[in-house]
């Protein structure tokens, strides 16, 4: 006698840990195996680049941070970078170190949420309650310099808002000497355990070849052998004064690019301590009035730098007309910004490429053929946050 | 090729009428083309060994409501191989179909279903042309010049019905958007505008 078996069809999420916030993911299985994924994002989709358009540019930063909400530093950095390009102003070094150092930073804040969220998608509760402490201790950073733990606005073109708190530079230099520790600690718990590599090694494989074409960057492609990463190739601010190697996976798998985010975690480290060390006293934006706003000390005295204060924040600066796209290294791949300028006050045009848009589209191409329980583990290692998928 | 010049003098000199125009700038090469030669330009610039543009990094529209050719297709390659970007553009009218590259790079489908969703441009050859960003049952293009920020609907939970509904938007307060550009024309109140509207109605 034969039985006719239909296929199941699940829905995973929207509320659902394992999602990573708010994924809605339609599976379709034959028994546990899965044969298609079908992700349905949008669900926190807030459209920010609409709002960018109608915001000065200074106003448009504040966006910035809650795209990838755990490493909000380095989406400004690519922001400020294009209109800097376009109005072809130099940032003064010390800037540039501290914009580096907290983009380190922020790499450290969002690797630390990936590996131990991921080790806690595979059934490991301890690395997260470790991991997250250390996150809070730099998220104190954060906020010492510029107020706020999460949503910085820091970064400005030209340089950035304040400058360091006094005892913060050492305090930093501090941490800096306890955290291997701590690597070495999440270390001892995953790479050599046995159920992590179980359920890590071999899973979600992507070869060299579909890396390329799916649009992957960051860990994704690194962890696949591509040696490729914009701090090297396409340098921005300081990254070409420092020294730092790039780890490159072997395999493609989720256990290989758990390795290469324990790596990078390492060498930032080493970016922080060199901006550390060759950081010196200076100033930390640009001097030019029409661009970032005087001292205040300055403003009570001075007619000009008044008259540039009240422009600066009611019409904000303008900038020329042109076009340009500047990607930078963000932790989870190259996050870009595509400007179009027309010479008023706010952007004509602000698309924001985020990394995980296309690391989530390869959903359906790595599950295939997987095992139910292989979902959380792969979406896990894509290092999904739906701040910037969704935008 | 690892010098911007010689690609640029590369893709003018193989392509030759396929090319409107190219330039250089912000060390990118930006390069125009016509609507119809969009598959084997890409095709081109993907597979020859002297550009290599093995990745398709995003797929945008630019909105001009003012011109004929009213959105502007922008394409953002990346070649890891000669460390070089390229910027590949077209202009086409509102109601035009164009090609879909999904065939060439798997990538392109999300991201042209992005643009679908965001400005109604319309795909031929796309394996799953659907809305990706905006809510389900969505009307409208969010990223069009002529949409307002505000939407022109709102969500909320019905007690009375048990459910969310949606509702056409209602302003408690203005949004303020002043004009520098001449302070003397005043502001143009968004509440003001949709209220008359109503009337009109």
């Amino acid at each position: 006698m034969t039985k006719k078996i239909k296929n199941l069809n699940l829905n995973f999420g929207p509320q659902h840990p394992a999602a990573h916030g708010v994924l809605r993911l339609i599976l379709e299985l034959d028994g546990e195996v899965v044969e298609k994924a079908d992700p349905h994002i949008g669900l926190l989709h807030r459209g920010t680049e609409k709002l960018i358009e109608n915001k000065t540019y200074m106003q448009a930063v504040p966006y910035f941070d809650r795209l990838d909400y755990v490493a909000p530093m380095n989406q400004e950095h690519a922001f400020a970078l294009a209109i800097e390009r376009i109005l072809k102003i130099d940032v003064p070094i010390r800037a540039q170190f501290i914009r580096v150092m907290f983009c380190e930073i922020g790499r450290i804040l969002s690797h630390i949420l990936n590996v131990t969220t991921q080790a806690l998608d595979v059934g490991a509760l301890t690395p997260s309650l470790w991991g997250f402490e250390e996150r809070e201790t730099l998220m104190t950073f954060y906020e010492r310099a510029s107020g706020s733990r999460l949503h910085a606005n820091y970064f400005r073109a030209g340089g950035v808002h304040q400058d360091l708190p006094a005892g913060l530079e050492n305090d930093i230099g501090k941490f800096c000497e306890t955290f291997p520790k701590i690597i070495n600690d999440l270390e001892n718990l995953l790479t050599d355990n046995r159920i992590f590599k179980q359920r890590n090694v071999d899973i979600g494989i992507v070869t060299k070849e579909d890396a390329l074409d799916y649009s992957f960057s960051g860990v994704m492609i690194r962890g696949s052998g591509v040696p490729w990463d914009l701090r090297k190739s396409q340098p921005y601010d300081c990254y070409d004064q420092l020294e730092f190697k790039i780890p490159v996976g072997k395999n493609g798998d989720c256990y290989d690019r758990y390795l290469c985010r324990i790596e990078e975690m390492k060498e930032s480290i080493s970016l922080i301590k060199q901006c550390l060390a060759k950081m010196e006293k200076g100033p930390i934006k640009t001097f030019d009035g029409k661009i970032s706003p005087p001292p205040k000390k300055e403003i009570k005295q001075s007619m000009e730098a008044l008259i540039h204060h009240f422009k600066l924040f009611t019409e904000g600066y303008r900038v020329p007309k042109d076009e340009i796209y500047t990607a930078v290294e963000a932790p989870k791949g190259e996050f870009g910004v595509y400007l179009i300028s027309d010479g008023s006050s706010k952007p004509y045009k602000c698309k924001i490429r985020a990394p995980g848009f296309s690391h989530l589209q390869s959903m359906d191409y790595l599950i295939k053929g997987h095992m139910l329980a292989d979902v959380p583990a792969v979406l896990g290692s894509l290092d999904i946050v739906f701040g910037e998928v969704d935008r | 090729m690892n010098n911007l010049t010689d690609l640029e003098k590369k893709i003018n000199s193989e392509l030759g009428t396929k090319i409107n125009s190219t330039k250089i700038q912000h060390n990118q090469i930006y390069v125009e083309i016509d609507k119809e030669d969009l598959i084997d330009v890409t095709l081109f610039v993907k597979t020859n060994k002297d550009t290599k543009f093995r990745q398709l990094i995003d797929i945008t529209v630019v909105d001009y409501p003012e011109q004929s050719q009213r959105f502007k297709l922008v394409y953002l390659f990346l070649s890891h191989e000669f460390n070089q970007r390229m910027i590949l553009s077209y202009n086409i009218s509102e109601n035009e179909v164009i090609s879909s590259l999904t065939s060439i790079f798997p990538s392109a489908n999300w991201m042209e279903r992005e643009v679908f969703d965001m400005y109604g441009v319309n795909f031929k050859d796309h394996p799953d042309l659907r809305r990706i960003l905006t809510d389900y049952g969505f009307e409208g293009h969010p990223l069009r010049k002529d949409f307002p920020l505000t939407g022109h609907t709102e969500v909320r939970y019905n007690e009375d019905q048990k459910k969310v509904i949606s509702e056409p938007v209602k302003l408690e307060q203005n949004y303020r958007n002043f004009d520098y550009e001449s302070p003397w024309e005043g502001t143009k109140y968004i509440k003001d505008q949709t209220e008359n509207n109503d009337k009109k109605n």
